[in-house]
């Protein structure tokens, strides 16, 4: 036995869950060169369902990181390479038997993962459409035909049969290449052949009962335009992507929805010459007490909105429509509405209105980088009272914020620019920023909205008018 | 501790609230607002003596508990490592109910049956079944490969509460063969709120079947808690059916076997049925597609960590000289060694044949069923190519 090559193993992602398809890589906790045990933590992953470690299926060092931190891959991807140093196996590539990651004839992963899914079939299981998740808004179907099609059970047979027959009728062709619509039938060792063949079922017209595609149709078809059915592509058009909805964008779908539609939004803009503000930053950052702490822009407006609250507290509030009250809230849970790899999420900051600048700088910093790191936990987003979104990171001006959800106001603070301005009767280069407030118009009205934006941006314009109290 | 409360004198509602605890055992590692709990080993590893379970149990008997609950624990860790390794489909540890399921397996002689949950890997290994006949069902290969019978451990139920139902069924047939057996049901807290496990009980007591229902109150029906599910401490349920219930410290194996003993002891000489409620909990998941984190809070599974099972027999051995570090050396390198044994045997395990399936519906063979076979198999031979329609 020599030891020039050691076994490369691989270990694929497996399935954490019961019926997982993809996982969350979320951090690695080995790097390339590493030695590890049997069962030492590799990584962390993030399902649908959990967080969880995946332990080493071997001893060895760590060859190489196949899946970068972050990315979300399939079940049945490999994830890592392990050099086992047993000896003069074959690597990977080059194919023996029962290596891990190396697809069968029959496009199952091998091995290691025995239920791996097919890498060469459809790419998700089909779920059950919960309803329970579905807003009133979006629940309002149109017809009985958009209702949830099950797969596999007696409604998809139902909507395929009906399907094919009205296909049948319409023309005696084949059904056009690429049409969308409900799964041919056909039994699967047919679909296998099929497969095998390189035909696309749908360009197939069956001829067994109820339109069941049959083997002699895949010869037929197969016979009649090999080219041609062969180059049917499975996607409508080149480069269209599907993405499922899912997680936090299915949150957010949710979210906006139920916002927009049941607090009648006003929006405000305001445009403020912030130069005084960030002067003042410059200052700060110099004070040896400060000089640890990330002191932006967002950080003196949101001072400056918790001043302005604290002499409007009805901006502060919630409609609660069932018990058919105003809630005005004791204490300011300042939402940062945070860009995460992941998506929007809103953590809030508890209490912030008794916090001081440097409390509040602290706070912001820890949020923001909880945040991006995919770790804010669901209790830091709940319970928010009024939300900042800083879409000036951006480099725009400003937006139209929607509300997040349950809160009467919401602020867009836009990009700082240099700005020619009219500044004690000259035009001058200041620095200016917009400020677009909307809110919720059963709670707050026109007058209210206009103070609190107006306090927001006079603090912001001259910032020592704070002193006032 | 003290006696057993007397069920009779404290029927007052407001009573009840203050016996049932909403956070299981808040405060403390000792448990103590209940009065009513059996113990015979504290946490800290200290032997207690209680009127009602004296117990007699060897020096060799000792260790073996810990020998068994290590080697149980090791098994579990590595089944779980395995899962998350994607040879198995999903396992449901048992970290933490160790003394549970040890003091309860032990208590039963060889001529008894036990009818497990899915969660019984002490109590298996108490009756002898190799665990890889265990892996075996949550690798998908098969539903478990344990001779039931010979084992006298009927297979995993993996419906909730359905095996009350059987094990009384089977306990009012051991009645009448007069064999003089015993039959011990496992159930969890949740299993409770099932129908079958009532309708069970109330067959048990209307027929004093020689049947032990244990339930080992984990403290959650996967992410519900204990008091979404009881007004009452389950144990004092029993009251309602009509036979004694014990609460006992599920996590005090010395406890668990004693109380067991002697409910089983009373099921022979045809005394009826018992409810034990082994109060103990989950330390880990409710099985690896679970993630505790998001139902309850670090502080309170740190405060049961304070009252691990193997912890408190180690101490008491240690510190009664019956076991020294020599001792637990060599049963963390049989426990290594179980693992190896379990990690090769559970990857090298051979996938099973399409048509197994049919093998062990029926003792024998049924034309139907051969019917079923043939069919199924000229299906699967239709994939290689053959003509098909």
């Amino acid at each position: 036995m020599t030891q020039t090559a050691g076994a490369l193993r691989r270990f694929n992602l497996p399935d954490v869950g019961e019926g997982l398809t993809e996982a969350e890589v979320l951090q690695w906790l080995v790097a390339v060169g590493d030695t590890v045990t049997v069962n030492q933590p590799l990584c962390e992953v993030e399902t649908a369902k959990a967080a969880v470690e995946l332990p080493s299926p071997h001893a060895g060092r760590v060859v190489e990181l196949l899946v970068e931190a972050g990315a979300t891959v399939d079940v049945g991807t490999p994830i890592i390479t392990i050099d086992t140093g047993e000896g003069a196996e074959a690597p990977p590539e080059t194919g023996g038997t029962g290596l891990i990651g190396e697809t069968t004839a029959n496009g199952r992963t091998a091995v290691l993962v025995g239920y791996g899914p097919r890498t060469t079939d459809a790419r998700r299981r089909p779920r059950r459409t919960d309803t329970t998740e579905s807003t009133p808004l979006l629940a309002t179907a149109p017809d009985a035909r958009s209702k949830p099609v099950r797969h596999g059970g007696l409604e998809v047979g139902r909507q395929a049969e009906a399907a094919a027959v009205r296909a049948d009728a319409a023309s005696s062709t084949a059904v056009a290449p690429g049409r969308r619509g409900p799964r041919p039938l056909a039994k699967p060792p047919v679909r296998r052949y099929a497969k095998d063949c390189g035909v696309d079922l749908a360009t197939v017209r069956g001829t067994g009962a109820g339109g069941v595609i049959t083997r002699a149709d895949v010869d037929a078809a197969r016979a009649l335009a090999p080219a041609a059915v062969v180059a049917v592509p499975r996607t409508p058009s080149a480069g269209e992507q599907r993405i499922p909805i899912r997680g936090v964008r299915k949150h957010t779908a949710a979210a906006m929805v139920a916002s927009a539609f049941t607090a009648p939004h006003v929006t405000e803009f305001l445009t403020v010459d912030v130069t005084r503000t960030m002067k003042l930053r410059d200052r700060l950052a110099t004070r040896p007490e400060l000089a640890e702490l990330k002191l932006s822009p967002l950080l003196f407006v949101a001072k400056a909105v918790l001043l302005a609250i604290g002499r409007h507290p009805m901006i502060n509030s919630s409609w609660d429509e069932a018990a058919q009250e105003i809630v005005v809230h004791g204490q300011v849970n300042l939402g940062i509405a945070a860009a995460t790899p992941r998506g929007l999420v809103v953590p809030n900051i508890r209490d912030a209105g008794r916090m001081s600048l440097a409390e509040l700088a602290g706070e912001l910093a820890e949020l923001t980088a909880t945040a991006r790191a995919g770790r804010t936990p669901p209790a830091a987003m709940t319970g928010g009272t009024l939300t900042i979104t800083n879409v000036g990171v951006f480099g725009v001006d400003t937006g139209t914020p929607i509300l997040n959800p349950g809160e009467a106001a919401i602020l867009a603070f836009g990009a700082v620019r240099d700005r020619p301005w009219v500044h004690k009767g000259k035009i001058r280069v200041r620095q200016v920023t917009q400020l677009a407030l909307s809110f919720d118009h059963r709670i707050v009205d026109g007058e209210l909205g206009s103070r609190f934006l107006a306090d927001v941006g006079a603090v912001l314009q001259d910032p020592g008018s704070a002193l006032l109290g | 501790m003290t006696a057993l409360r007397d069920e009779t004198d404290d029927a007052d509602i407001g009573d009840l609230h203050e016996v049932v605890d909403p956070v299981p055992g808040a405060g403390a590692p000792h448990l103590p607002q209940q009065p009513d709990l059996v113990q015979l080993l504290t946490p800290e590893g200290e032997r207690m003596e209680h009127p009602d379970y004296p117990l007699d149990v060897s020096d060799e008997e000792l260790r073996g508990f810990y020998r068994d609950m290590t080697l149980v624990r090791r098994w579990d860790a590595e089944a779980t490592a395995l899962q998350r390794q994607g040879e198995l489909g999903i396992w449901a540890s048992l970290l933490g109910q160790e003394a549970a399921q040890l003091g309860a397996g032990r208590a039963l002689r060889d001529s008894d049956t036990a009818f497990p949950t899915y969660r019984e890997h002490g109590v298996a290994w108490a009756r002898g079944v190799d665990p890889l006949h265990v892996m075996s069902l949550f690798r998908g290969v098969d539903n478990g490969g344990w001779d039931p019978v010979e084992r006298g451990f009927n297979l995993y139920t993996i419906v909730i509460g359905a095996q009350c139902l059987h094990a009384t069924g089977y306990a009012m047939g051991v009645q009448r063969d007069g064999d003089g057996s015993a039959v011990l049901a496992f159930l969890g807290d949740g299993a409770t709120s099932q129908g079958e496990v009532n309708e069970a009980m109330v067959f048990a007591a209307s027929f004093d079947a020689p049947v032990v229902f244990f339930c080992q109150n984990n403290q959650y029906a996967i992410s519900v808690p204990l008091e979404r599910q009881s007004k009452v401490p389950l144990y004092r349920r029993a009251a309602g059916f009509g036979f004694p219930g014990v609460r006992v410290d599920g996590n005090d194996v010395l406890a668990v076997l004693a109380v067991t003993r002697a409910a089983l002891q009373a099921a022979r000489e045809g005394q009826g049925p018992t409810f034990i409620e082994a109060f103990t909990y989950r330390m880990g998941a409710h099985t690896t597609s679970d993630d505790p984190t998001r139902y309850r809070l670090a502080g309170e599974v740190e405060e049961w960590k304070l009252r691990d099972p193997i912890a408190r027999l180690k101490a008491y051995l240690s510190r009664s000289g019956l076991a020294d570090a020599a001792f637990f050396e060599d049963v963390e390198a049989e426990a290594d060694r179980l693992a190896a044994r379990i990690r090769s045997g559970t990857v090298e395990m051979p996938d099973p044949r399409p048509t197994a399936m049919f093998d062990t519906v029926y003792a024998e063979q049924t034309p139907p069923l051969a019917a079923q076979r043939a069919q199924f198999e000229a299906y699967q031979a239709s994939f290689e190519g053959g003509e098909h329609a």
